[in-house]
């Protein structure tokens, strides 16, 4: 089973050192891609490897890449982003790659900047990660000295300078246009689309945002091909897939794995089942913008494409799972609270419809609760889903809220009947 | 009045952008960094300083959960009450805070040695239930172990 993006992580979880990094061939496919490749050979060389977004949404990054225009002299400036801010709850594996292979991260992030001509590059850091700050510090004053970054990159005629920015919070900012927006100094509100960001994105020029993990894949698609990367997975869409498990497992955490593993074996043999005393009952498989699937149809395959016939998405491929002993109601009530405070505040059914979901799933976990609430839940999932608000927070708020109607309704109707919490004394 | 060596740093920031209102983040991560949070008063300093009018500095104050526009106490305990911090059994780690320090959510101790507030995920959900003081992240909470924890910061 081949590891690319952890095959040098060190066993104690220690930062990789730039001169280790380096004697394993770090840094080498530099040399070749900036001195032998041209920059459309490299988007071309990820176009064919279906190198599909880490962050979340899937997008393939070589189309992404390839919507920048092509014309360095029409439009000289441009810029490459990195989306480190990871917020959602239950989310937490880019954290391994911030921390302990930062090397690999800059790696990738030259090589993208060089493949869409940009001579500035950012990493947009979720505040609450002070450790991956200081690692990516240090790691980009390592990769200036020893020539990877800043004028002439190794004698290539290219340039590049790479900064750091640390988030002042709020989830929004990891949608690409608020993230581009707080970037700029301002409220990190997302922008209409089009015009997407490749045509005007930071400071209004052409601009590439990619998730940590998708930016790490990239020398090891430059260093082995196309071929080789499409064929380290189990389904078809290529590579490897950092997978994570939270919630009552005996060992919740990280794993580097083919991707399309199927669920059941992440939880069963990586992260050792269920902790005694404790059932599966469901589970989200990619963060809390994703729908919940049930212990019936775990034997899924963690890809893009497989979740999507059972209404739900891969999402981070971080799995938070529910228990017997959890209530669903509470589970759903913690998810939608985040989604609430959050709501940049934009557009109305986000702004107000997220706080009114809140009130009526606390209520109903209080024992207040009435049938006729389930219909407004069910009102609000369309009426906060897609197509109705600015941007894909509240439609993501709403994907386990309505999968949840459906498959713990007789929890719901528990509370409703019984006027309170079956799961509180 | 901004201090000198706020000043210096704002600037140093406004030079990497293409124009000084990009700065504005910066700006209040700076002085916050100094004086701890934001008063109205630094809100009128930096506007001045960039270019901008109170209420665009403000807006951008008042947008992020990591400005504070109210005074904070010495340390800012920041617990987490994601999802999986949740599961894994938070209620009872809130409620030995919440005994020891004699405060809820959103206040400071009368000595303004902490003040506590909910945070939406730390992203170290593999060790949930966590907190963070300061800067300093805590994890695999148990109400055994918080008492300890505190007696750190003074």
């Amino acid at each position: 089973m081949e590891k690319p993006l952890t095959k040098h992580i060190r066993p104690d979880g220690s930062q990789l050192e730039l001169k280790n990094y380096v004697r394993d061939g770090g840094y080498q496919i530099l040399r070749k891609v900036l001195k032998e490749m041209a920059p459309a050979e490299v988007i071309n060389e990820v176009k064919a490897a279906n190198l599909l977004g880490r962050g979340g949404a899937g997008f393939p990054a070589g189309i992404k890449w390839s919507y920048i225009p092509a014309d360095k002299v029409a439009e000289p400036s441009r810029y490459l982003v990195c989306n480190a801010d990871e917020m959602e709850p239950g989310s937490f594996k880019d954290r391994l790659l911030l921390e302990q292979h930062p090397h690999q991260l800059i790696a990738g992030m030259i090589i993208s900047a060089y493949a869409i001509k940009a001579d500035k590059a950012y990493i947009f850091l979720r505040w609450a990660y002070k450790k991956s700050e200081i690692i990516l510090m240090k790691a980009i004053a390592q990769a200036y000295e020893a020539g990877y970054l800043g004028k002439n990159i190794l004698n290539s005629g290219y340039d590049l300078d790479l900064y750091v920015h640390t988030s002042a919070g709020r989830y929004i900012c990891g949608e690409e246009t608020g993230l581009l927006n707080s970037l700029e100094g301002k409220r990190a509100v997302p922008r209409d689309k089009p015009p997407y960001p490749a045509i005007s994105g930071l400071f209004g020029k052409p601009t590439v945002v990619n998730n940590v993990e998708t930016l790490s894949n990239i020398p090891h698609i430059l260093e082995n091909g196309a071929a080789w990367f499409k064929s380290i997975s189990r389904t078809g869409e290529g590579g490897t897939k950092i997978y994570g498990v939270c919630g009552r497992v005996k060992n919740p955490g990280l794993w580097e794995l083919p991707l399309g593993t199927p669920m059941r074996e992440i939880i069963e043999n990586y992260a050792g089942g269920m902790r005694d005393g404790y059932k599966i009952r469901g589970a989200l498989p990619g963060g809390a913008s994703t729908d919940f699937i049930i212990e019936s149809q775990m034997d899924v395959t963690m890809d893009f494409a497989s979740l999507v016939p059972l209404n739900s998405r891969l999402g981070t491929g971080t799995i938070i799972i529910l228990d017997d002993k959890t209530c669903p109601v509470a589970f759903i009530h913690n998810l939608i609270k985040f989604f609430a405070l959050e709501s940049c505040g934009w557009c109305t059914p986000c702004r107000e419809g997220l706080p009114w979901v809140e009130e009526i799933l606390k209520s109903i976990e209080d024992g207040k609760g009435k049938e006729s609430d389930l219909e407004i839940l069910k009102f609000h999932t369309t009426y906060c889903g897609p197509g109705h608000t600015f941007c894909a927070h509240a439609p993501g708020a709403m994907e386990p809220l309505q999968s949840g109607l459906i498959y713990f309704r007789d929890d719901f109707m528990k509370h409703i009947n019984d006027k309170h919490c079956p799961w509180r004394s | 009045m901004l201090t000198e060596k706020e000043k210096h740093e704002i600037l140093e920031e406004v030079k990497l952008y293409p124009y000084p209102a990009v700065a504005c983040l910066d700006a209040l991560k700076i002085v916050q960094k100094h004086r701890g949070w934001i008063t109205d008063e630094s809100v009128r300093d930096i506007a001045g300083l960039l270019a901008l009018s109170t209420e665009q500095v403000d807006s951008v104050a008042t947008f992020y959960s990591r400005i504070y526009r109210h005074e904070v106490g010495r340390h800012v305990i920041l617990i987490c009450d994601g999802i999986t911090c949740m599961i894994l059994g938070y209620e009872s780690v809130y409620d030995r805070i919440f005994e020891i320090l004699g405060i809820r959510f959103g206040e400071t101790t009368l000595d303004k040695r902490f003040t506590l507030l909910p945070v939406s995920c730390l992203g170290d959900c593999d060790h949930a239930p966590a907190m963070m003081i300061n800067n300093d992240l805590y994890n695999n909470l148990t109400v055994e172990n918080i008492d300890k924890l505190l007696e750190k910061y003074v």
